[in-house]
């Protein structure tokens, strides 16, 4: 600390806080991926060209995603058609 | 039966080597006998801050290739009574490290020590999954920002699915958190995660804070490691980690901002 700081208010923001708050989103989401199979993204995308012999629908369109129940998974489809 | 332990963090540059040295000295110092495996295949460095560089005949590879004995490569700490360092090799070779050639020379060693610590390399590669492998702790060093604790999340996350004890279903690897680079002052002017943000995010016990110091620096410069400095808090802040690893309780210290006289600061006096 120099002399000049000494005189410097304390009002610099708290980057903590910030950094606390981005690390808690990145960290949960991280975890949320590491417990799913590794197949999941092949099979996405096995699933997508499968429906996009019927209907034109984007890469976004089609979420896979697998919940824990105790002791089953879930997996859930979600596919958005166009309308 | 000997442990083994593995200090690990992703992240490169947070202290893993320097906390490796320290606790493994500090095991020692407590009568039990320590053996500090370098896994940093290509980037040994253990023996810098071991300070027996010059001392580097044989290596880790070259016992597991059945080139020299474990006894040849093992290096007697001249410091510490019961310590002794297994230095990582400097081949380019990336694949020198085999699941079954770090098994066979773990066991070999867990019939001469208590205590096995490996000084894992930075990084989810290889070497990194082979450092925490066989381990029985993990101690995860991390600093207190933001890409470190991210790293070290990372790193519970494989410890936790691709460690020998998960792939068999055993009790699941001990894991211990250990912050180093703290600095009270930054936490209190809210510049710096704090221990209890760290402790919240990762959600593993603390075993240490370790004090941002330059005493750490200079241990490393003279090749001694920094628990030996008993006057530094750094030092002192890893003997308590190394008693509560050992199951003690110890209050966590050098955790507050150290109010420095008016004229220090005026100065620009260095805590």
């Amino acid at each position: 600390m120099s002399f000049l700081d000494y005189f410097r208010s304390k009002q610099s923001p708290r980057s903590a806080a910030t950094a606390k708050e981005r690390l808690q989103v990145i960290v949960a989401h991280e975890r949320g991926q590491r417990n799913q199979p590794d197949y999941l993204p092949r099979m996405q995308q096995e699933i997508l060209e499968v429906i996009r012999k019927y209907v034109p629908v984007e890469q976004d369109d089609v979420q896979v995603q697998v919940d824990e129940n105790g002791n089953c998974s879930v997996l859930e489809l979600n596919v958005t058609l166009p309308g | 039966m000997a442990r083994i332990i593995v200090v690990t963090s992703g992240k490169g540059g947070v202290g893993k080597t320097t906390s490796s040295a320290a606790i493994g000295t500090g095991l020692a110092q407590r009568g039990h006998s320590t053996v500090i495996i370098d896994f940093d295949v290509g980037l040994r460095n253990l023996d810098l801050i071991m300070g027996c560089e010059r001392r580097v005949v044989y290596d880790f590879v070259n016992v597991i290739n059945g080139e020299a004995t474990l006894n040849q490569a093992l290096i007697k700490d001249k410091r510490t009574e019961g310590l002794f360092i297994l230095p990582a090799s400097q081949t380019r070779d990336k694949d020198a490290l085999t699941e079954e050639g770090v098994s066979k020379v773990l066991e070999e060693l867990k019939g001469r020590f208590d205590y096995i610590v490996c000084d894992s390399p930075a990084g989810i590669e290889k070497g990194a999954q082979m450092a925490l492998y066989f381990a029985d702790e993990a101690i995860v060093v991390t600093n207190p920002e933001v890409s470190s604790v991210r790293d070290s999340d990372r790193i519970l996350g494989i410890l936790q699915s691709k460690s020998l004890r998960a792939r068999e279903g055993q009790d699941p690897v001990k894991e211990h958190l250990l912050l180093t680079r703290y600095n009270p002052t930054r936490v209190s002017a809210g510049e710096m995660l704090s221990v209890a943000d760290v402790e919240e995010i990762l959600a593993i016990p603390l075993l240490g804070v370790i004090p941002e110091s330059q005493d750490v620096l200079k241990a490393s410069n003279q090749g001694e490691p920094v628990i030996l400095n008993v006057d530094a808090q750094a030092g002192q802040a890893y003997s308590d980690a190394v008693d509560r690893l050992l199951g003690e309780d110890r209050a966590h210290r050098f955790l507050d901002e150290q109010k420095q006289g008016f004229l220090k600061r005026l100065l620009g006096g260095r805590g």
